[in-house]
């Protein structure tokens, strides 16, 4: 279809078949050469095609290899001391290193009862039954879940039995070091009925990382469980990383979805929940904050299948530097989804002459009885405001940096987990022209 | 229950404007080529530049696909299963006057509603009356003209004043812009011009009826309005069209100028036939609409009533170039039965100050499918450039869709851009709250539906206004959903 260069296709080719997890056995095998012949036929997605209008993956195409590394690689002591500083007794801790996993600096010992947390590479290896059907699926919507699907080294199956309550949150720390790295991580993640779970997936790179992450989260709720999931991307500034975030929810249950971009020159994330059975609610949060070159995409899609479910999103972007921000946020209402209740929101900050915000709520509704909402705002900080706080005796730079820690605290503060909302509100004020003046002033 | 029968009613409810004109017509040989296009331009008696410009247009059209991008579903259109040009006989007997009119053609403006008599002083209306391709009549010309105002068919224009139709033709919808918009340029049989003179405000409203007529019969108009420094002129399109079972195409182009201070009011009222409950037959309406606010403090405005015709496609522009300058769209459009609407706005901010509203209203019902698709492009250089956009879509009926494709692209950190839309069928709670009020259920609905409109018909002048809501009311009283 599209013509490609030829280098990465033969370093690709001649890889899948033999190096990586599980490819002793046939239906592993079997599913990467498939997903592999899906992403040849359709290549890398142009600017022509609407999902993909605002956001160009040359940066990706133009990489000497998509190739994995097929041998896990030695903890850089940078990467150690990540791991270290994360307060370990609070929470149960999966750390992968360029997309192996890194049992010497995980903890996942004291795991309570009815829950199960493996490394898939070591389940393909075995040839373990228990996630095939979901480490088959691909996602239809983005030619890179098929991408990661053929070169998935490795990443963490999470199994929890019905009504298991997991009370320390499972944190999932995804390094990336060195030059010019291909990382396939892939997240499988099932709640039984009434399951209860927290789960923090941090993409870290370092300064120097060139890396190309791809990663998938496949999550599936069963009756009444409820899902806490948290992203934070913080990849180093010459990192690309396209990930896809796909959920399937069963009667009654609760997802929630919170995405904080903070670092990576090139993000892209896909988040699509199926509200398959009624009485379901979702809840999408996003925040990312930009600069530089950064270029951020966010594309979610809520598909409403089932009546009587409630869809909640709430994104916000502060933009400044010569970044670019994309938002498309996709409510769809299918034929007898009724009683459904959806509501959209998407709020950018434009601090810069450079920065540029395309954003797309888009609504399409096939039922009749449903209440949707959706608003977007483009906007820089209001005058009013800052000649309050200016009043008040804070110079202009302190001022500014109050607001705009405020309108990005709106999504901070709906983490639950203490440790995280920190660290998060410490990257904020870091980020911010005399954050330590604002610090002091909360 | 009373909603279904209701909903009933309004589904089986006959096309009130379906009647057909037995009328000698001239048309030209079945398809499209470029001879087709050379003895249109010759019929038109056209200048050399005009000839020119229409092949250039067939040339590029050939180069061009249909596009695909829309939320519509339709069989594909041959175009060279279609008759592109057709004008009524009596055209050659040239009729100076109102006697000299076939009085077929009267009367089938007597049933339109159209004042081409007397009474048309009264009702203060100029009426550019296009009858399929060629206008038969042009009125309150010489009460214009002594103002200095051009208003004339299209044809006209170019026989007459060539320099202003060379200088401004396809200088805001060129003739590459998009598929339909080539095609219209290469073969647009005729229209209306109008150029309002600077420092002058039309005294009246300007009005023309499209109207589709002899069978097969494409009909690409081309409308270009100017309007120089600090003037005024409000326009105002309505269109109707006898009943028929094959989907005829429709593809116009309608350009706007407004240069320094000057405003610009389009209305639209737009029932072409819709097709019957099954879904058969109908106009296929692919319109290319563009306004520039070429000058400073310009205003252009869009007002529509979409009401009719199975597919509209079209999305009235603006281009804010001036600084200071205003665009804004109101928009309401409803479809029942198989009808399909992908129909919204764009807006491009390029000067500082620059302005926009957008208001778009959406009713589905029956098996129609509305798509909102709008954009909001604020470029690097328009400083404090603010736009307001709100949609609403409001559902009758379960298998009806209502879609909403915002686009909003923002370069410039001091810009201002808001974006709200809803989707909702009439609550319960308001039908109760007037029912339990004593009023009856179906003026319950009707009084809702006004409301949810009304912001939209506030733009319409007068005239407009009232067959809005007519038209509207007909359409609508009784689908509580």
């Amino acid at each position: 279809m599209h013509a490609q260069p030829q280098s990465w296709q033969n370093i690709a080719l001649s890889l899948v078949p033999y190096e990586l997890a599980g490819n002793s056995t046939p239906w592993v095998l079997a599913t990467r050469k498939a997903a592999f012949k899906r992403f040849e036929s359709h290549g890398f997605p142009t600017r022509r095609e609407e999902e993909w209008k605002y956001t160009d993956v040359s940066l990706i195409s133009k990489r000497g290899t998509l190739a994995p590394d097929n041998i896990p690689p030695e903890a850089s002591s940078e990467a150690k001391l990540l791991a270290w500083t994360l307060p370990s007794e609070g929470m149960h801790l999966m750390v992968f290193v360029n997309g192996h996993f890194d049992s010497g600096l995980s903890n996942i010992d004291d795991l309570p009862a009815g829950v199960q947390i493996s490394s898939l590479a070591d389940m393909l290896d075995e040839g373990a039954e228990l996630p095939k059907d979901l480490f088959k699926q691909q996602h239809e919507h983005t030619v890179f879940s098929a991408l990661n699907n053929a070169f998935v080294t490795d990443g963490a199956v999470l199994n929890i039995t019905p009504n298991t309550v997991v009370n320390k949150p499972i944190y999932i720390l995804l390094i990336a070091s060195g030059h010019g790295t291909a990382i396939y991580p892939r997240m499988i993640i099932m709640a039984g009925a009434g399951a209860r779970a927290t789960i923090i997936e941090h993409y870290m790179g370092t300064l120097d990382a060139h890396n190309f992450t791809n990663a998938t989260t496949q999550i599936n709720l069963g009756d009444g469980a409820t899902i806490e999931h948290c992203k934070l991307t913080q990849e180093g500034p010459a990192a690309a990383h396209i990930a896809g975030i796909h959920v399937q929810q069963a009667e009654g249950s609760h997802f929630t979805s919170k995405s904080f971009v903070f670092g990576g020159r090139l993000v892209r994330n896909d988040i699509t929940v199926s509200l398959n059975e009624p009485n379901c609610t979702c809840t999408l949060d996003g925040l990312y904050l930009l600069n530089d070159k950064q270029h951020v995409d966010h594309h979610t899609r809520i598909d409403h299948i089932a009546a009587s479910c409630t869809s909640r999103e709430y994104y916000r972007g502060v933009l400044d530097g010569e970044s670019r921000g994309v938002f498309n946020g996709k409510v769809i209402v299918h034929h007898g989804a009724n009683n459904t209740d959806a509501n959209q929101t998407n709020h950018n900050l434009l601090l810069s002459r450079q920065a540029e915000i395309d954003t797309k709520p888009q609504l399409e509704i096939f039922a009749d009885d449903v209440k949707c909402t959706h608003g977007a705002t483009v906007g820089q900080l209001s005058d009013e405001s800052l000649f309050y706080l200016r009043s008040r005796g804070l110079d202009e730079v302190v001022a500014r940096s109050m607001l705009i820690y405020g309108f990005a605290n709106d999504i901070i503060r709906g983490v639950n987990v203490p440790y995280l909302r920190t660290r998060l509100e410490h990257l904020l004020l870091d980020r911010l022209p005399q954050g330590e003046m604002v610090k002091e002033l909360l | 229950m009373t909603t279904t029968k209701q909903l009933d009613e309004l589904i089986n409810r006959e096309y009130q404007h379906g009647f057909y004109t037995q009328l000698e017509a001239d048309t030209i040989p079945l398809g499209l080529n470029e001879s087709t296009v050379r003895l249109i331009s010759a019929k038109k008696n056209e200048p050399a530049f005009m000839l020119e410009w229409r092949l250039k247009a067939y040339q590029h059209w050939l180069t061009l696909s249909e596009p695909t991008w829309p939320n519509l579903h339709y069989p594909p259109i041959d175009y060279q299963h279609a008759y592109y040009y057709s004008a009524p006989k009596s055209e050659k007997t040239g009729p100076r006057d109102l006697s000299e009119i076939d009085p077929e053609l009267l009367r089938t403006y007597e049933k339109l509603g159209i004042p081409l008599r007397e009474q048309q002083v009264l009702a203060g209306v100029a009426v550019d009356a296009v009858f399929d391709s060629v206008s038969v009549a042009t009125t309150f010309k010489q009460k214009l003209s002594t103002l200095g105002i051009i208003f004339c068919p299209f044809s006209e224009a170019v026989q007459k004043h060539p320099e202003l139709v060379q200088q401004y033709l396809g200088s805001v919808v060129p003739y590459t812009d998009n598929f339909f918009a080539s095609l219209n340029a290469a073969v647009f049989s005729d229209g209306s011009f109008c150029y309002i003179p600077p420092g002058v405000r039309c005294p009246m409203e300007l009005s023309t009826y499209f109207r589709i007529n002899a069978k097969n019969t494409g009909q690409f108009e081309r409308t270009l309005i100017i309007a120089d420094k600090d003037s005024y002129v409000s326009y105002l399109e309505g269109c109707t069209a006898p009943m028929r079972d094959e989907n005829q195409l429709h593809a116009a182009v309608v350009e706007l100028i407004a240069l320094e201070g000057a405003r610009i009011k389009y209305a639209t009222v737009q029932n072409w036939y819709p097709g019957d409950k099954d879904g058969k037959g109908g106009i296929y309406n692919f319109v290319t609409k563009r306004g520039d606010c070429r000058g400073d403090r310009s205003h252009i405005s869009w007002t529509q009533v979409e009401t009719g015709s199975a597919i509209t496609w079209k999305y009235p522009s603006v281009i804010l170039r001036g600084n200071g300058s205003v665009g804004e769209f109101y928009s309401v459009a409803l479809t029942n039965h198989h009808q399909q609407a992908d129909t919204g706005t764009k807006m491009i901010h390029i000067g500082q100050d620059t302005k926009s509203t957008v208001l778009s209203k959406g009713i589905s019902a029956g098996y129609g499918q509305n798509t909102y698709r709008g954009l909001i492009k604020v470029l690097s250089g328009a400083e404090n450039a603010r736009n307001y956009t709100q949609c609403d879509s409001l559902l009758l009926g379960s298998k009806c869709g209502a879609h909403t494709f915002p686009y909003i692209e923002v370069k410039n950190p001091s810009a201002k851009v808001e974006h709200e839309a809803s989707t909702s069928r009439i609550g319960e709670d308001q039908l109760f709250y007037c029912t339990q009020r004593g009023i009856p259920p179906e003026d319950a609905v009707s009084m809702i539906v006004s409301g949810f409109c009304k912001a939209v018909f506030q733009e319409l002048p007068m005239e407009f206004a009232v067959e809005a809501q007519k038209l509207l009311g007909v359409s609508l009283e009784g689908g509580t959903g």
